[in-house]
């Protein structure tokens, strides 16, 4: 009642700002209020599709189609996962998601802070040219690389192989960056040190300078395991032979109907949701480093 | 002596310069494997296509045998000044991906910085939660979220579910060509296209084509899209915010400012830089959508969900006419170096009138 009460006295107030000082506490209320009212609105609006797609999981076909709106399952119905499991490459497709992502992760853990190492640290002929042609490449669109790529995997005589899967993503520009930024904030005498106790390059680099890294190699793990988990487009180009699919591959096909009669949404709802799960986890837990990720562009110039 | 102390100077150079060596030869090696697999994937493939296109090679074997015909501009010119099916697929491509741009850039944005700012609330409880949920659908897979707004969208799904509580009979999205503007115009009693519209227009697409709008298809991508990109965009706005003192804002606050006012004069100069660069990252973005056009319409119905990027992948995969397909990832490639340059160009230019303390933040972090 009181809610009410004060969210209908409070409308007006918001629209006139003049009058602010007047009500002081009542106001920050009601327009908290306001505040929480928006925020529960939008995160309904981001947050239920992927109860509809649990939901939708769940359901008989009759039922996803009859109530797409509910999210309660009735009856609830197993089918769809028995049929994604049993019915069709899902297995195969995960299997081939998980090598490729773990692969790519750790090449590119690996190769990128080698070279953001290099690039921030070490001195020699080239650097400040292969830095510009690193951050050049940034802004090369991938889509329309996809012709382009297909080009040289086939002159490579590695189309249609692992290789082809994974090679070209083993190393990202914007990974070299946020190493390279990275290690330019660890202070020079760590690394003196080091040298001073008979440390070579290497060693430097792997006992010293790398754990101290920790913080961007863990936001380098994140970005790449979502990347390479969710990439799309690359493997259009990269591979044709069904065995070699990777999970949004197979689900596009599953999509544009692999499957046979019927829409099946059951099915599709299924299977993408369990290509969810693994980065929803993730997200879950590593958030932050997420976060970091996103903002990673936002201070060059 | 002075003879101990030579030796040590020379010892001294000697390793000094070993140190050097071995760190330029190291530098090399620390930096090979990234320069040879970004050059062999991301250079050579560029100047390869750029052969490519101004071929007529149809897939079979190299496109650096002799026997492949070499067509010049020839794929160029039939995008755009030749009349026939590929310029009129192009330019219809163009038309569809101009009016993606004009509605996602704005409304993203917009919807971003007003997530952002309520968001960034001091008061608000459970900020986390809602961040977290305004950012999770930009982590997800777009193919699995496109499954999702497949179903979401379908004739029976839960979007007309919606607009029927509201008693609006919703469309059949991915089967309905029509544009929204032609739509509107119905409305009004228009029906047909006015004959001064329909006469001729530029690039062989008639007045009354070009504005079409965005068909109803469209629309339910373009949903889709501003769906999963606000909240990344949500964050860099939030990053932003953030660094406004508050002071500043309190000290318009005691001035007398309202919250407009606050906003319009103190809050969006404040953070203009990431307003820049959210609009031209959205603009670089906007203009490679793929994933979503593969996997909800792959340009049907009648080809108005067709993208330049999409039409490149369709002309050289399905088609084979790797030469015309290369030429258009190439028109493409040049519309956003472009916007990425403007980008560059517009934000060195801000840096100049940064406020004071902005600068100073950022010469103690470099």
């Amino acid at each position: 009642m009181a809610v009410t009460t004060q969210r209908r006295t409070g409308a007006p107030t918001i629209r006139r700002p003049g009058a602010a000082g007047r009500r002081g506490e009542p106001r920050g209320l009601v327009t908290n209020l306001v505040g929480y009212a928006i925020l529960v609105f939008f995160a309904l609006v981001f947050l239920y599709p992927f109860v509809i797609q649990i939901a939708g999981s769940f359901k008989t076909e009759p039922d996803a189609a009859a109530n797409p709106l509910s999210p309660v399952p009735d009856p609830v119905d197993l089918t769809s996962f028995q049929r994604i499991f049993e019915g069709t490459n899902f297995p195969l497709w995960m299997t081939n998601s998980l090598v490729v992502t773990l692969v790519v992760t750790i090449g590119r853990i690996l190769l990128d802070s080698l070279a953001g190492y290099a690039l921030a640290r070490l001195r020699f002929r080239g650097r400040g040219a292969i830095f510009a042609a690193v951050i050049a490449v940034m802004a090369v669109p991938g889509v329309v690389l996809l012709i382009p790529k297909f080009l040289v995997l086939n002159q490579l005589g590695i189309y249609d192989t692992y290789t082809a899967l994974i090679l070209p993503l083993l190393v990202d520009a914007a990974g070299v960056f946020i190493m390279k930024q990275f290690f330019e904030s660890i202070p020079v005498s760590v690394e003196e040190a080091a040298r001073i106790d008979g440390a070579g390059v290497f060693r430097t680099f792997w006992s010293v300078v790398l754990p101290m890294a920790r913080p961007a190699l863990i936001t380098l793990t994140i970005l790449s395991f979502q990347g390479s988990w969710n990439e799309f487009p690359h493997t259009l180009v990269a591979v044709q032979d069904p065995a070699l699919f990777t999970l949004p591959r197979g689900l596009a096909d599953l999509v544009s109907g692999s499957l046979g009669a019927g829409s099946q949404y059951p099915l599709k709802l299924g299977a993408a949701l369990l290509a969810t799960i693994p980065v929803a986890v993730i997200f879950v837990i590593f958030q932050r480093y997420f976060v970091r990720g996103a903002n990673e562009g936002s201070d060059k110039g | 002596m002075p003879d101990v102390s030579g030796t040590k100077r020379r010892e001294r150079r000697r390793a000094g310069s070993g140190i050097r060596g071995n760190e330029a030869v190291a530098g090399w090696l620390f930096v090979a494997p990234v320069v040879v697999i970004l050059g062999l994937f991301l250079l050579l493939p560029i100047l390869m296509a750029l052969w490519v296109s101004l071929t007529d090679w149809n897939g079979q074997g190299s496109p650096f045998r002799a026997g492949v015909p070499f067509v010049g501009v020839d794929n160029y010119t039939r995008l755009f000044a030749e009349d026939g099916l590929a310029r009129r697929d192009f330019m219809t491509a163009i038309r569809n991906n101009l009016y993606y741009v004009a509605i996602v850039v704005p409304v993203q944005t917009a919807l971003a910085l007003f997530l952002a700012l309520v968001v960034n609330r001091r008061m608000l409880k459970g900020r986390s939660f809602f961040r977290t949920a305004f950012y999770f659908p930009s982590v997800t897979s777009s193919v699995a979220i496109s499954v999702v707004f497949l179903f979401l969208f379908a004739n029976s799904g839960a979007v007309n579910g919606l607009l029927a509580l509201f008693g609006i009979d919703g469309p059949a999205w991915f089967s309905d060509a029509r544009g929204v503007l032609h739509i509107l115009l119905g409305g009004f009693g228009v029906d047909s296209a006015p004959a001064a519209l329909t006469g001729g227009g530029p690039f062989g697409l008639t007045w009354w084509d070009w504005l079409s709008g965005p068909s109803v298809a469209m629309c339910a991508i373009i949903a889709l899209v501003v769906w999963t990109t606000s909240g990344t965009f949500m964050l860099m706005f939030l990053a932003a915010l953030q660094s406004v003192p508050e002071a500043l804002e309190e000290a318009s606050t005691l001035d007398g400012a309202g919250r407009w006012q606050r906003l319009r004069y103190v809050t969006l100069p404040m953070i203009k830089p990431t307003l820049f660069l959210v609009l031209t990252l959205g603009l670089i973005g906007t203009w490679q959508v793929f994933d979503q056009i593969y996997v909800m319409s792959q340009g049907n119905p009648a080809k108005t969900t067709l993208t330049p990027a999409y039409l490149s992948y369709r002309t050289a995969f399905r088609d084979f006419e790797y030469g015309s397909g290369a030429a258009i990832s190439f028109v493409l490639f040049l519309i956003i170096i472009v916007l990425t340059l403007v980008q560059r160009r517009v934000l060195r230019e801000r840096d100049g009138d940064r406020p004071r303390w902005f600068r100073r933040r950022a010469e103690r972090r470099s």
